[in-house]
C-alpha cells in the first residue's frame, strides 16, 4: 500500500420508513454535512466524490448520482457510482479507500443511501423471471430456507434468532439514529410476533428504512492532522454466482476467502482475540450466528454458541451489532456503510452510548445479492 | 406566502416491459417444455446438470453443449413457508416455495409446494410434479402447475450434502 487512509468524518441521518420531510438530494446532503462538519472540512476541501446505492427500482429513479453529483459538490471533480447489491456501502467506501491508498487523491467524500419509500423494494425484489413463477416474496422469501438450512445443519437451539433480535433491539435504544427502537421489547414479544416467512418472525427481521451515511477519507498527512481518526488497516472484497451446483448458500466460499484476504492484509492470526468489536449485515436475526461462522470468529456449526453465551452481547468478549444492526435500520444501499461507519466510530471512541471500552480494532462487514457479494474492513485507532 | 396545500410528493407511475431473447439453450428447453420434456444441460468441465438448461456453466465459465433430460420427481432441500403478502405474487397465503432437486439435475430449483400442509412439509420430503392437460402445455414452465407430495419415502438428509 503506497498510502495510509483513515476515516476523519463520520455522518448519518436519522433513519425512518417514511422521511417525506426531504428528497433524495436533502437525505444525501444532511449525511454528507454531518461527515464535512464532524472532519471539521467544507465541500472544497473535497477531491472527488464517491456515491453509492442498490438497485434503482428501489427508488424507481434511473442513475440518481446524475444529480446527486451536484448537489454533494461534485461539480468539477471526479465522480463514481459503485453497485454491488446489499453490499454496495461497503464496497463504496473501499472505492473511496482505493482512491486514497493509490495517491489519486488527498480528501475523498463518500455517501450511500436509500429512499426505499419512494418505491417498493419487495415489488423491486420479487420480479418475475421470464420462465419462473414469481414465488420468492422479498429478500425474507429468498433468505428464509437458507437459515432452515442453518438450522438444521448446526441444530442450533430453536430460540438463537430471537436472542439475537433481543439484543440487537436493546443496543438499538442506544443508538439515536435507529430507525427501530422497542423502549420495552423483550423475549416474548419477539417470539410471539408473527411468522412472515416461516422460519423468520416479524421481529427478526429488519425495517424498509429510508436514510444515508457519508464518510470522508483521508489520506496519511490529513489524517495526522485530524483529533480521532479511523485508520483503514485493510479492505477486501469477494464475488461467487448466485447459483452453482455444489454452492454453499449458508457459508459461501466467497464470504471465507474474503474474511481471510481481510485478516491477512490486517496482520491478524486470530480474529477472535484481536478484533475487540464486529458490526456485521444481519438483516435477518439468524444470520448473526451464520456470519460469525463465514467470518471465521467460531468454527462451522458453532456461531449459535457465541450469541447464546453472550460473548456478542455489549458487554461481551466480542460485542457484535453494538448499533443495533441492519435489524434497527435498513437503508439498503446505506447498511454496508453504516456497518463501516460503526466500525470507524467505535476505534475513534465516538459510538457514544453505545461506545465498546477500549475498542481498538474493529471489523466493518456487508453483503449483498443472493449472498454472493461482501465487503469488508478492518480500521484502528493508531496506523498499521 | 400563499394560502396554498404544500406539496409534498407526486406519484410517477414507471412501467417497465422487456423482450426477452432466449439464445440457443433456453430455446431447447422451451421447446422441450411444449412436449413435456424437462431439458438441462451438462457442463463438460465439473460434469454438473443444470436445469433449466443454460449456455454456459457459471462455476467453470464454458459452453455447455450437451443436453440432458432431467425428471419431474425430485426432493426438497429446504423451503419457506410465506406468510407474508407480495404485491406481485398472486397465491393464496400460505403457501410453500420449495427447493426442490430434481432428479438427474445438480442444482435445486424453486417451485411452489401443493397438496401438503405447512407442518408437513420437511426437509428430505420426496416431490413430483402436476401437469397441466397435455392440450394446454406450450413452451413455458407454466405447463407444471405444482410440485406435491410422490408418497416416497423422504431421503435422509446427510444425503443432500451441502444443499441442506
Amino acid at each position: 500500500m503506497a498510502e495510509r487512509c483513515a476515516v476523519i468524518g463520520v455522518g448519518q441521518t436519522r433513519h425512518e420508513s417514511k422521511r417525506i420531510d426531504v428528497s433524495q438530494v436533502g437525505l444525501v446532503r444532511e449525511a454528507a454535512l454531518r461527515a464535512l462538519e464532524d472532519a471539521d472540512l467544507t465541500w472544497k476541501d473535497i477531491d472527488a466524490l464517491v456515491i453509492g446505492k442498490a438497485p434503482d427500482l428501489f427508488e424507481g429513479v434511473m442513475m440518481p448520482e446524475l444529480f446527486l453529483a451536484e448537489v454533494l459538490g461534485g461539480t468539477g471533480k471526479p465522480m463514481l457510482r459503485v453497485h454491488t447489491a446489499g453490499s454496495v456501502g461497503g464496497s463504496t467506501a473501499i472505492v473511496a479507500a482505493s482512491l486514497i491508498e493509490a495517491g489519486v487523491h488527498e480528501r475523498v467524500l463518500t455517501v450511500a443511501y436509500e429512499k426505499q419509500s419512494e418505491s417498493n423494494a419487495m415489488w423491486a425484489l420479487s420480479i418475475r423471471m421470464p420462465f419462473q413463477q414469481a414465488l420468492v416474496a422479498g429478500a425474507g422469501g429468498f433468505f428464509a430456507p437458507l437459515i432452515r438450512s442453518y438450522m438444521r445443519r448446526s441444530g442450533a437451539p430453536e430460540d438463537t434468532g430471537i436472542r439475537v433480535a433481543l439484543k440487537d433491539r436493546i443496543n438499538a435504544l442506544k443508538n439515536p439514529y435507529a430507525h427501530l427502537r422497542f423502549p420495552n421489547i423483550d423475549f416474548d414479544q419477539i417470539a410471539e410476533s408473527p411468522m412472515l416467512w416461516d422460519p423468520i418472525r416479524y421481529l427478526e427481521t429488519c425495517p424498509s428504512s429510508d436514510g444515508a451515511c457519508a464518510l470522508v477519507l483521508s489520506d496519511q498527512a490529513g489524517a495526522r492532522r485530524a483529533p480521532r481518526p479511523a485508520w483503514v488497516h485493510a479492505t477486501a472484497m469477494r464475488t461467487e454466482p448466485t447459483q452453482f451446483a455444489g454452492r454453499d448458500q449458508v457459508n459461501p466460499q466467497a464470504g471465507k476467502d474474503c474474511a481471510r484476504d481481510l485478516y491477512a492484509k490486517a496482520g491478524i492470526s486470530n480474529p477472535r482475540r484481536e478484533i475487540d468489536c464486529a458490526e456485521i449485515y444481519v438483516p435477518f436475526s439468524w444470520f448473526e450466528p451464520m456470519w460469525l461462522e463465514n467470518l471465521g470468529f467460531a468454527p462451522e456449526g458453532e456461531g449459535w454458541r457465541m450469541t447464546y453465551d453472550g460473548v456478542t452481547a455489549l458487554d461481551g468478549d466480542l460485542p457484535v451489532n453494538m448499533s443495533g444492526g441492519v435489524l434497527s435500520s435498513n437503508p439498503i444501499g446505506a447498511s454496508g456503510m453504516l456497518r463501516f461507519a460503526e466500525a470507524a466510530n467505535q476505534v475513534r471512541g465516538m459510538a457514544g452510548e453505545h461506545q465498546v471500552d477500549g475498542a481498538r480494532k474493529a471489523l466493518g462487514h456487508a453483503y449483498g445479492g443472493g449472498s454472493q457479494y461482501f465487503s469488508m474492513w478492518i480500521v484502528g485507532d493508531e496506523p498499521r | 406566502m400563499s394560502d396554498a396545500p404544500s406539496v409534498k410528493s407526486i406519484i410517477t407511475p414507471t412501467r417497465l416491459e422487456y423482450e426477452f431473447r432466449v439464445g440457443g439453450a433456453h430455446a431447447e428447453f422451451l421447446a422441450s417444455l411444449a412436449e413435456g420434456k424437462l431439458i438441462g444441460k451438462r457442463c463438460p468441465g465439473c460434469e454438473k446438470v443444470y436445469f433449466p438448461a443454460r449456455a454456459s456453466c457459471p462455476r467453470c465459465g464454458i459452453a455447455m453443449s450437451e443436453s440432458v433430460e432431467v425428471s419431474d420427481r425430485g426432493t426438497v432441500t429446504t423451503f419457506c413457508i410465506v406468510r407474508v403478502p407480495s404485491e406481485n405474487i398472486d397465491l393464496k397465503l400460505p403457501y410453500c416455495a420449495a427447493n426442490i432437486l430434481l432428479d438427474g439435475s445438480d442444482l435445486p430449483l424453486i417451485a411452489l409446494l401443493q397438496e401438503c400442509e405447512a407442518q408437513d412439509v420437511c426437509i428430505g420430503m420426496r416431490v413430483q410434479a402436476v401437469w397441466k392437460p397435455k392440450s394446454e402445455w406450450g413452451p413455458t414452465f407454466e405447463n407444471i402447475r405444482y410440485f406435491r407430495p410422490s408418497g416416497e419415502p423422504d431421503v435422509a438428509a446427510e444425503m443432500l450434502g451441502a444443499w441442506i
